[in-house]
């Protein structure tokens, strides 16, 4: 918190079409990315990056395998250092920061291969998340003050309460790494969510579910950004969850945005079809 | 000026056997990603081979090289065998505590079987000094630099030419794709541990033939050290564990040349921590991150 | 943020579902718990000093105790932060020193002899007290001087790096003296002159106190960023938890409950040396870790409390007791990588929560079935 105060916000004028006044709070994208860019020794593996999200907008990132898609995620968390580039999330520079400072700045993610804490309990993973917002001293917990349990209490009734969204209460004492597929991946989204977000970057989402179930994501992705008031950028293969709930997508192939707009824009884009469809001619 | 050289020389041969360990352990590392903790001990098997043939059998120094090479060869490939292939995919924190359990059993069966004292190898040859322009030079230590520099030679050889060489680097690159090429992964593997073991062996008669002693627990040290040589160096690079020895055993010798040797020890392991700080790969590593 | 959520489960944990368990409320636990340390200790006490336990008897138990802190902390740095230091007994050497110069130090400079340490007086209380914090605060500080740099490091690189600090402490402790001029280690002859304040009372009072430290710190939000790490180290990072941290705080802690039993046990053979804190004394403890289960903190106390005593009992066998330790720990990593006990603990409440609520292994299966009828009917 206190690196919060640090930084000076910065303004930067950009062009966001698809910021709505009245539903949006703020006048600084909530998430911003100038020029990013990272070489992989000579390979240039995502170059000239850019996005600006509104406070609850929903954007969508696709392209073919390969793309350049996780790697954005990995520059807008600092998992990978970006070459180039700026990355502010509600004006704050998420420059030299770690991945941790930069989930407390705002940005919280999931995984493309699921990445639980396997051997804790559902419940568990969730207060992992709660970690950043609670409060007690080591001592305090260590000797068991009355602030120790109070907090417990009351993190562990939110926990329980954040599983309600996705209907996991009942799962709240298994070990995460027993759930069944569908439920590993909601419970990363609600982990996510513990830590407070104000951006939720969801990686193939809906990777391994059918169609019923990526119709139920898709109205529980609408439900949290309602709910939550956070805005949500996602990485999907599956068009219709991409279609359904994105206001706006970008596709990128070989590291750069070839087209963004609406989906119905996208969709009849004829570089993006050529970038689908060229690349089956290769294989 | 000639202590001067000859503590050089010091300083050669031993780092010259650290590299010749070291080697081993870059091999293996750099395979199954296994920190041999054993590796040092096949050292001390080997040494007490040689002392079991000369001094106990009366054979010749020449079956005493051979036994002994062919000793460590199959005591690594055995360890691998009975040991580390059933944790082939354990969790690496199974793998490294096997790695010390066999160091352990080593160390304690020798102790078992020979008892807790140090034995005298008896001295290899009797030419222990060579002149060379006038020169005095003492032969144990020419020798192991020779060695030390034709087994490097011939390992690079074998490692970038040969077709066992290209199967143990494809296996380190990617086990499950070596295996679908048609590689047998699991004979690589035996092999790897077996030319890590014979480079071993060579390293004990050399150290037997420099300090004339075998110890259940001399290999701890010495294999600890060498190890320290091959992470200095970079682990998985064979210049980079013969760079590293040469490091440490310079290093030795300066501290002892100082009259500091009681530190040496700290000295070395010293180095080890600040190249791990500065260069956590050391100097030919390989940055290696885990894929998101 | 929870007043407009439309979908919320029917049924569902403590709300009203039949399967309302009676369960102990948490002071109620804790007092169990705490009756039945004090047992055992005035049990063990009083058999002391009836004669039903020797002397001799009492010592070993003082090093049971002693190990059982060694290996319930190497098991915060192995078994819940998933790393492998291989300097244990580094630490541990670092508190002993700590401890047994400061009490002998002190007590020359107050002009307490070696007797009033074994009647006990509230200065001696004091010193042996004040002598154990700092030797677990030399070790805690060796802990962090060696985690900032080795926690950079992964796996082996640690291994290796822990391994190398310990061999430095070892030969700092063998000729800090020639330095400094001083008599401060004593060198390779030893550190003599410890009095010898280790009881069966404090020993065990330790090690019930580190034992309940180590539960409270685990089941509190520290402990799961711990665990979490271990678990997935980059999801834990992008959950926000700071890893650099958390790792350097259980290694701290780790390596603090390593001082204090170091501290214990100068006060308990009276004489250190620097050999007797090697390499072999780190495996030892890992040893007790990974059979016990690593991430088993009855597990760790048990493994400690066999594995002390057995040697003892036969010491006829003492040349043999190496190489059975070396064939226990080949076997159990290649047919049972988690340990004996894998990371089960025992809870006296869970056990006597069961007998409230009857809820016996006889009577589990039919529980088993009607619970798979209820994940049958939402499972996805």
């Amino acid at each position: 918190m206190a690196d919060r105060k640090r930084h000076r916000p910065v303004l930067v004028q950009v062009e966001t079409p698809n910021l709505i006044p009245e539903r949006d709070l703020g006048t600084i994208p909530v998430l911003q990315a100038e020029h990013l860019g990272i070489d992989f020794g000579g390979l240039t593996a995502v170059d000239d990056f850019n996005i600006a999200m509104g406070r609850t907008e929903i954007s969508g990132l696709i392209g073919p395998n390969g793309a350049g898609k996780t790697t954005i995620f990995n520059l807008l968390t600092n998992v990978y250092q970006p070459t180039r580039g700026t990355v502010l999330v509600d004006g704050y520079d998420t420059a030299g920061k770690s991945v941790a400072e930069v989930n407390r700045m705002g940005i919280a993610r999931t995984f493309q291969n699921i990445r639980l804490f396997s051997k804790m309990t559902v419940e568990e993973n969730v207060l992992v998340g709660f970690g950043n917002t609670m409060r007690t001293h080591l001592i305090a917990d260590m000797l068991r003050l009355p602030s120790h349990w109070r907090q417990e209490a009351e993190y562990r009734e939110r926990a329980l309460e954040l599983l309600d969204i996705f209907d996991m209460r009942r799962y709240a004492d298994t070990l995460a790494g027993n759930l069944p597929y569908g439920a590993q991946r909601r419970l990363e989204i609600l982990r996510a969510l513990a830590t407070g977000p104000k951006v939720l970057l969801l990686d193939e989402p809906a990777a391994g579910m059918n169609p019923a179930e990526t119709e139920e994501l898709m109205e529980n992705i609408l439900k949290i950004r309602d709910e939550l008031q956070i805005a949500i950028l996602l990485i999907e293969h599956d068009m219709s969850l991409v279609m359904g709930v994105c206001e706006v997508v970008g596709v990128l192939d070989y590291g750069k945005i070839i087209a963004k707009g609406t989906p119905e824009q996208i969709q009849n884009d004829p570089r993006v079809i050529e970038a689908y469809l060229g690349k089956q001619e290769v294989r | 000026m000639d202590m001067f050289l000859s503590q050089m020389l010091n300083g050669l041969q031993l780092g010259s056997i650290y590299a010749l360990v070291a080697l081993g352990y870059t091999m293996v590392y750099g395979i199954i990603l296994l920190l041999n903790f054993a590796h040092g001990d096949i050292i001390m098997v080997g040494a007490y081979v040689s002392w079991l043939v000369m001094a106990q059998l009366g054979l010749s120094p020449v079956v005493a090289v051979l036994l002994s090479v062919a000793a460590c060869t199959l005591v690594g490939v055995l360890i691998d065998k009975v040991a580390y292939a059933p944790l082939r995919n354990a969790p690496r924190l199974s793998i490294l505590i096997t790695a010390i359990g066999v160091s352990y059993f080593l160390e304690n069966g020798a102790q078992l079987v020979f008892g807790a004292d140090a034995k005298r190898v008896p001295a290899f040859t009797d030419l222990q000094t060579i002149q060379l322009g006038g020169l005095s030079l003492s032969f144990p230590a020419v020798a192991t630099v020779l060695v030390t520099i034709v087994a490097t030679v011939a390992l690079t050889l074998l490692v970038q030419k040969s077709k066992l060489g290209k199967a143990m680097r494809a296996v380190s690159e990617d086990m499950g794709a070596a295996r679908l090429m048609g590689i047998n992964v699991n004979s690589t593997i035996s092999f790897t541990f077996a030319v890590g073991s014979a480079l071993a062996g060579i390293g004990a008669v050399l150290y037997a033939m420099a300090y004339t002693q075998a110890s259940p627990t001399m290999g701890m040290m010495l294999g600890t050290k060498a190890f320290v040589a091959a992470v200095l160096g970079g682990i998985g690079s064979i210049p980079g564990a013969v760079v590293g020895g040469l490091i440490v055993g310079f290093a030795e010798m300066v501290v002892t040349a100082l009259g500091l040797s009681v530190w040496k020890d700290a000295v070395v392991f010293l180095l080890l921590i600040i190249v791990l700080v500065v260069r956590p790969t050391g100097i030919f590593g390989r940055t290696m991150s885990e894929k998101v | 943020m929870t007043e407009k959520r439309p979908i919320i489960s029917a049924g569902g944990r403590g709300q009203g579902a039949p399967d309302a368990r009676r369960t102990l409320p948490m002071p109620v636990r804790y007092a169990i718990n705490a009756v039945l340390v004090l047992v055992i200790l005035v049990v063990g006490e009083l058999m002391i000093d009836g004669g039903a336990i020797t002397r001799y008897q009492s010592t070993v138990l003082e090093q049971v105790g002693i190990y059982i802190i060694l290996a319930v902390s190497l098991n915060i740095a192995t078994g819940y932060l998933g790393q492998l230091p291989l300097g244990h007994a580094g630490f541990m050497s670092v508190g002993a020193y700590g401890c047994s110069i400061f009490v002998i130090h002190m007590s020359e400079a107050l002009g307490v002899g070696a007797r009033d340490f074994v009647t006990g007086t509230p200065v001696t209380a004091a010193l042996v007290l004040g002598g154990l914090i700092v030797g677990g605060i030399c070790a805690a500080v060796a802990g962090l001087i060696i985690g900032i740099p080795a926690l950079r490091l992964k796996g082996d690189y640690l291994a290796i790096i822990t391994l190398a600090f310990a061999e430095i402490i070892r030969v700092v402790m063998l000729n800090i003296d020639g330095v400094l001029g001083i008599e401060l280690t004593g060198g390779a002859a030893g550190l003599t002159g410890i009095p010898s304040y280790s009881s069966f009372l404090l020993v065990f009072g330790c090690v019930a106190l580190v034992c309940f430290l180590t539960h409270t710190m685990m089941k509190s939000r520290h402990g799961r960023a711990i665990l979490a790490i271990r678990d997935n180290e980059i999801a834990a990072e992008a959950t926000g938890v700071n890893t650099t941290y958390y790792k350097t705080l259980a290694f701290v802690v780790s390596a603090f409950f390593a001082g204090v039993a170091g501290g214990l046990y100068a006060g308990c053979i009276g004489v250190l040396q620097p050999a007797y804190f090697g390499f072999m004394k780190s495996i030892e403890i890992l040893v007790m870790v990974v059979l016990g289960g690593m991430g088993s903190m009855l597990g760790s106390a048990l493994s400690a409390t066999v594995l002390t005593i057995l040697p003892e009992a036969l010491r006829a066998f003492s040349e043999y007791r190496m190489i059975a330790y070396a064939v226990v720990l080949i076997l159990v990593m290649i047919f049972r990588p988690q340990g004996l006990l894998g990371s089960y603990d025992f809870s006296l409440s869970r056990v006597i929560e069961r007998v409230m609520n009857r809820d016996f292994p006889w009577t589990r299966r039919a529980a088993r079935a009607d619970a798979g009828k209820e994940v049958g009917d939402d499972g996805r």
